[in-house]
């Protein structure tokens, strides 16, 4: 099935819009289709164009959304789009999923654990990779070399500010980051390594791997192997995976052994 | 269900950084209609999915209500809002002033990274020879 049949049927079962990708000036870009608009959509998502669907979704969402939307979803897409909807941001129930599957090689360059969504419509399901090379690099160096490693890696950042505003589910509104008494105003690089370890603590219960940021670095500063390893230790200590379903409750939702707190039901 | 317009919608339309020469390659966000943010372009020749500080806010400016979009000349201690045609004989008798009482070096002139070549070129033109003062710049001095 291509994804343009899935949107046709979807349309058909009464969704009022499909966000997916539309071809023009030989770029794909993201796009909220409605069912006249049908067959623009662009019957497969190209590997190397990849943008923040959850967080679009998000923002439609934040505007003030009538109605249903299907949308086209990989694995981790799917990830954010479930984290998103844990922590009170969208309404997962108005959403129909168009679900594809990364390729291999997709799946190998993003050293992603479950490079499909939970329904494929799209492709063929290629098992995860559940080791990170990448990490283990890094872990394998010496404790100061590793330190030194990352403190040149920070050293070089720009704050461009974009591996936050690409994050499909980096949502506060007032973030961390532009917090005066933790990063001081003005200067570049920005204070490090408080920066990048702030948003990598604010990522741990919360990164989905979706690799975004770290394509958006201008400085190639390796952000994904940094929130690979917060991950690795959010699921080793509480047994919590981001995304990875409805379920399971966020560290940071609960307090202590017995209270929750109230899990914030979306309002638009 | 119908093809009702839906009460939402959201696009992206590919477009360039508009701050300065390098001319990084965006898509900016339209949510009902509005500009309402930017995301870098995927695969561009010149940025490859990366933009800076400037770029990932481009899109604040263009509703700014602080944006001037009209001619504005100072008059009776208040702003107020000309035709251009009066308002470029106002800066051409101002600048033919200066020029006459101070020479041309008391002039400078600011071209843009975003304009065209054939635009940078007339601005040029115009200091060096119309004017004749080397004093020109232009914003992509990063
Ligand atoms: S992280 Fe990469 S491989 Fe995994 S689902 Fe996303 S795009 Fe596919
Ligand atoms: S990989 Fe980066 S962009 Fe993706 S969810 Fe994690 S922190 Fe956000
Ligand atoms: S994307 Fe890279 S350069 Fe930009 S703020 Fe993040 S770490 Fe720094």
């Amino acid at each position: 099935m291509s994804i343009r049949e899935k949107a046709r049927q979807l349309f058909a079962e009464g969704v009022d819009g499909v966000l997916a990708f539309k071809r023009t000036d030989g770029v794909c870009i993201p796009h909220l289709f409605t069912k006249t608009e049908v067959e623009e959509i662009c019957k497969d998502v190209p590997a190397d164009q990849r943008y923040p669907v959850a967080g679009i979704v998000r923002r439609i969402f934040l505007s003030g959304l009538a109605g249903k939307i299907g949308v086209v979803a990989r694995g981790c897409d799917e990830r954010a789009l479930i984290e998103l909807g844990k922590q009170g941001q969208i309404d997962f129930d108005l959403l129909s999923i168009i679900g594809v599957a990364c390729s291999e090689e997709q799946a190998r360059y993003c050293e992603c654990s479950k490079p499909y969504p939970s329904r494929i419509d799209v492709g063929s399901r290629f098992e995860g990779i559940s080791v990170s090379e990448k990490v283990r690099a890094v872990e394998s160096m010496e404790g100061d070399e590793r330190l030194a490693y990352w403190l040149a890696q920070f050293a070089s950042c720009l704050k461009c500010m974009g591996c936050r505003n690409i994050c499909p589910v980096c949502y506060c509104v007032e973030c961390s980051l532009e917090d005066e008494n933790l990063v001081r105003r003005g200067s570049v690089p920005p204070d490090w390594p408080v920066f990048h370890l702030l948003r990598a603590v604010d990522m741990a219960s919360r990164c989905i791997d979706c690799g975004l940021c770290e394509e958006s670095c201008p400085s190639g500063i390796p952000l994904r192997t940094l929130y690979k390893k917060a991950t690795e230790i959010v699921k080793e200590l509480f047994d919590y995976e981001p995304g990875a379903d409805m379920t399971q409750r966020s560290p940071l939702g609960t307090i202590g052994d017995q209270s929750e707190l109230p899990g914030g039901a979306f309002e638009a | 269900m119908s093809d009702k317009n839906l009460d939402f919608s959201y696009t992206t339309v590919p477009t360039i950084c508009p701050y300065c020469g390098t001319g990084c390659g965006m898509l900016l966000e339209v949510i009902g209609g509005k500009i309402s943010g930017v995301l870098p372009m995927k695969g561009h020749p010149v940025s490859d999915g990366c933009l800076c500080l400037k770029g990932w806010t481009a899109h604040e400016f263009v509703s700014s209500p602080d944006r001037l979009a009209r001619a504005l000349v100072g008059k009776d201690g208040d702003f107020k809002e000309v035709g251009y045609t009066e308002a470029v004989a106002l800066v051409a008798d101002a600048m033919r002033e200066t020029v006459e009482n101070h020479g041309p070096d008391s002039c400078a002139f600011v071209a843009s990274a975003r304009c065209t070549n054939e635009e940078n070129y007339l601005m040029s033109k115009l200091a060096r020879f119309a004017v004749g003062t080397n004093n020109i710049d232009h914003c992509a001095r990063l």
